[in-house]
């Protein structure tokens, strides 16, 4: 296994490429847990088996680092143009909770009519070729095995090439893939007659290595003006990819609905997605749900896009979900970067934990939902009875049937139109004739066999998908663009030791500024782009914008390269405070019980701090058992001494924030040269802290220990508890 | 050429207000079913140049052969036979491998030995 603190190395991955052999087929769903399992202390009833190696959400620390795993498989889209930096994200993102690995294709892709081959770079997606699967799919098994859990690996077989693709997806052992014959119709603008022809075959080879088929009627709503308006034929659109998968020899458990919540907020959302969302799951309850974060409504703000997500997982949780996708709150901006990928899945685990169960606590009113959800299923049942009158399918197409913004049965009139012989691959599909025969297995359709044969691969011994030997692997065919060329920038920096910001591509250099200008938005653009310039930064790009008010003020995030790399042997790092476990302070705490008296020094009235390194309700040293006097604030140092001395406390705890004439400096000496005039120095454990205190300053005025920004109570605590058994270990007594 | 039409839901579902919601799901998917039993015959009794590349990938060929490959044959016609149905009975009639009968037909060689073999056949499988 990869260890965990060991960087995926690309290099390692790309070789022996051409005799890797994927280690399974098929998808895989989460194991799930019985309702009630226990995770240190809270029942959970919607969790699957948890993950060897993964990160919990920001809040996990407060409930002893849990992290459980809701049960839907969580999807990550992932894909940058450069496979070897995506299988870095992908680690990252099966840490977080990511099992569904989708990768995007390149621009264009759907319509080259045959197989790309090597590793060209590609634009907002990646060249689907064997060799960027191989070495994904590869990529994948370290992770997979490192997190303890099958990650699923997903792309399209879409396009004009998709018998191939197909191929080439089960040879290969992806294992999941959009395929919807009416995607390539409608949005992909490809012959109807060739993308339902290809699509039989397609689908017949995905189903015979257990491939999870995606469908693609999601996209009516991204597209559509009035996304809400479309629900009777989205309904129409999975009915008719279901129907027809499954009479080309799919199985309906490995097909998932692609479905998302239609509308937002302003919009009275849930009135609409939630009755969409029930119907749906009524009529196809023998399918399976990927449920679709909303991308129609996301601009560049990324809380909106977060808001959004959380209340479309609420539907999920609220109906069900098989698979939960997530969506990069930044799709709307940029390819997504890193942090994003990994924040959508935050929000997908965040939301999908926090309703573990909800179903159990609220009822769906039926009487209330009844009537709008089979005035649904009948607007849907009516569309389809025109589409029959209209001729069929492909006439329904011709006229615009289809992604019209009204709710039919009413007609805008400016639907999709794509006719029957047109589109690019018109004319390609030719009949088979009655001696056709395609000597391979998993076939659909007509196949005049000789009768002499058992099966139809017979003459050639066994097809590729039985017999690997058969796979021509193809490395590279371009000396310009391909892999081997572009990490060697990477493998340099690492040698080198050279580190750089970065969004997706190593090193890329991109780093973004938040700003608020207090101006009106074109002179705060003018001005933040302006302050990137004078901070050295390259290509600076606006890339949100928001108006808090016309003229008081503009909120912008910019994005822009830092022109330089830092050598990574030259940093220095803060060392790591080297803290005491909690229990092991109480202990100690319970045996030899500790008294402090703490106050803010001179005329300073910052309380703030000290109190939190005191109080037990912020995690002060209270909690550990420590006793303290609270002297106040504006304490003179004196009395810090004397009020030691009455109480007979094991240390005195000195805040300092004012610095101005460094009255903060002077003020440590001060108690240390008293403490050591009263006598008391030795049998005293003296500890200064302040927002500029450090340990060497304090340590220089004769403080035991000084504390900075960030401090807590058990660095306090756990210094407190070492000093004081040094001390007695010092004086003989045990400790 | 579409229409447009205002939402006359009320009138035009009379004739379903009266069924019960299985009834409903029940038409919904019959409805379903009657869109695409054309589309799968159409599947069944047809190819295209993307399928029969499928198919000699299958058999064993690289992405480059299948591609020459299916290109002359949809060029000649011959698409209809099987493209792999092509390679196979090339590599029995000239007592060559499956391979070795690829790489000539993607070659340009043996095409029009293929031509004689298939010539004037052409009856549709969707008629049988």
């Amino acid at each position: 296994m990869l260890p965990p603190n060991e960087k995926l190395r690309v290099e390692e991955i790309l070789k022996n490429l051409e005799k890797y052999t994927p280690r399974r087929k098929g998808w895989a769903w989460r194991k799930q847990l019985p309702a009630g399992t226990r995770v240190d202390g809270f029942n959970y009833n919607q969790i699957s088996e948890p993950l060897k190696n993964g990160i919990g959400l920001p809040a996990a620390h407060y409930f002893e680092n849990i992290d459980p795993q809701p049960d839907p498989v969580i999807t990550s889209e992932i894909a940058s143009g450069r496979f070897e930096d995506d299988i870095r994200r992908m680690r990252m993102a099966a840490w977080h909770g990511a099992d569904h690995i989708m990768v995007i294709r390149t621009l264009g892709q759907s319509h080259i009519d045959g197989l790309i081959e090597g590793t060209p770079e590609g634009i907002g997606g990646i060249p689907i070729t064997r060799k960027q699967l191989r070495a994904t799919r590869k990529a994948l098994d370290i992770i997979e095995e490192e997190v303890g859990r099958p990650i699923n690996f997903h792309s399209y077989v879409s396009g004009v090439a998709g018998p191939e693709i197909a191929v080439l997806f089960a040879e290969e052992g992806v294992n999941g893939a959009h395929q919807d014959p009416q995607y390539n119709v409608l949005y992909r603008g490809i012959n109807p007659i060739r993308s339902f022809v290809d699509a039989a075959v397609a689908k017949k080879i995905m189903a015979s290595v257990d491939m999870l088929q995606i469908d693609g009627a999601h996209n009516a709503n991204a597209s559509s003006k009035s996304a809400w308006k479309v629900m009777p034929e989205l309904l129409v659109q999975h009915a008719i990819n279901c129907a027809f998968s499954t009479r080309v020899g799919m199985k309906k458990d490995l097909i998932a609905l692609s479905t998302v919540p239609p509308v937002t907020a302003p919009a009275p959302e849930f009135r609409l997605n939630f009755i969409y969302a029930l119907t749906l799951r009524e009529l196809f309850k023998e399918y399976r749900f990927r449920a679709q974060m909303n991308t129609r409504y996301i601009e560049s703000d990324l809380l909106d896009a977060t808001r959004i997500h959380v209340l479309d997982t609420l539907i999920s949780r609220l109906t069900k979900a098989d698979i939960q996708s997530t969506i990069t709150p930044d799709e709307g901006r940029n390819v997504p970067w890193h942090i994003n990928s990994i924040r959508g899945i935050e929000t997908a685990k965040h939301t999908l934990l926090a309703l573990d169960g909800i179903k159990d606590l609220v009822k769906v009113n039926e009487e209330a939902v009844r009537p709008q959800i089979r005035e649904m299923k009948m607007r849907a049942i009516l569309m389809m009875e025109e589409i029959i009158e209209s001729g069929g399918y492909f006439e329904a197409v011709e006229q615009g049937f289809f992604v019209d913004n009204g709710q039919y049965p009413e007609r805008n009139g400016d639907g999709i139109t794509r006719l029957k012989e047109g589109g690019i691959g018109a004319g390609t599909v030719v009949a088979r004739e009655s001696d056709y025969y395609a000597p391979v297995c998993e076939h659909f359709g007509y196949n005049n066999m000789p009768g002499s044969l058992n099966r139809p691969d017979e003459p050639i011994g066994r097809c590729s998908l039985e017999d690997r030997s058969k796979i021509k692997y193809i490395d590279e065919l371009d000396e310009s663009d391909n892999v081997n060329l572009r990490i060697t920038t990477q493998l340099e920096d690492i040698k080198a030791g050279l580190i750089g910001p970065e969004v997706e591509w190593w090193g890329d250099g991109w780093v973004q500024l938040d700003l608020t200008i207090p101006d009106d938005p074109d002179h705060a653009e003018a001005a933040a782009l302006e302050i990137a310039r004078r901070m050295g930064l390259l290509e600076a790009t606006v890339i949100s914008k928001t108006v808090l008010h016309p003229v008081e003020g503009t909120y912008l995030e910019l994005k822009a390269r830092v022109p330089f790399k830092i050598e990574r042997e030259s940093l220095e790092l803060p060392k790591k405070p080297d803290l005491l476990e909690p229990e092991e302070i109480t202990g100690y705490l319970k045996e030899i019980p500790m008294k402090v008296v703490a106050g803010t020094v001179g005329n300073d009235e910052h309380s703030v701090g000290i109190r939190e390194i005191l109080d037990i309700k912020h995690g002060g040293i209270e909690k550990f058992g420590f006793k303290y006097t609270y002297l106040g604030t504006s304490v003179h140092p004196e009395k810090f001494i004397d009020a030691a001395i009455e109480t007979g406390a094991d240390a005195i705890l000195v805040s300092t924030i004012i610095t101005h004439n460094d009255v903060h400096v002077d003020n440590m000496k001060k108690i240390a040269e008293l403490s050591i005039e009263k006598g008391v120095r030795d049998r005293l454990i003296l500890v200064s802290g302040g927002t500029q205190i450090t340990n060497e300053l304090a340590v220089e005025c004769g403080m035991d220990a000084g504390f900075g920004r960030g401090t807590k109570g058990i660095n306090v605590a756990s210094f407190l508890v070492k000093k004081k058994r040094e001390m007695r270990e010092a004086d003989g007594s045990v400790s | 050429m579409a229409i447009q039409r205002p939402d006359d839901f009320d009138r035009r579902s009379k004739h379903l207000q009266s069924l019960d919601d299985e009834q409903l799901d029940r038409l919904f998917w019959e409805l379903a079913g009657k869109i695409v039993d054309p589309l799968v015959e159409l599947a069944r009794t047809h190819t295209s140049p993307s399928i029969e590349r499928s198919v000699l990938l299958r058999m064993g060929m690289d992405s480059f052969q299948a591609g020459a490959i299916v290109s002359r044959a949809f060029e000649l016609g011959l698409l209809g036979k099987g493209v792999g149905h092509l390679v196979l009975r090339y590599s029995q009639s000239t007592g060559t491998s499956v391979e070795e009968a690829a790489k000539k037909l993607a070659e340009g060689q043996g095409w029009e030995e293929l031509m004689k073999v298939f010539k004037g056949r052409k009856q549709n499988a969707a008629t049988e």
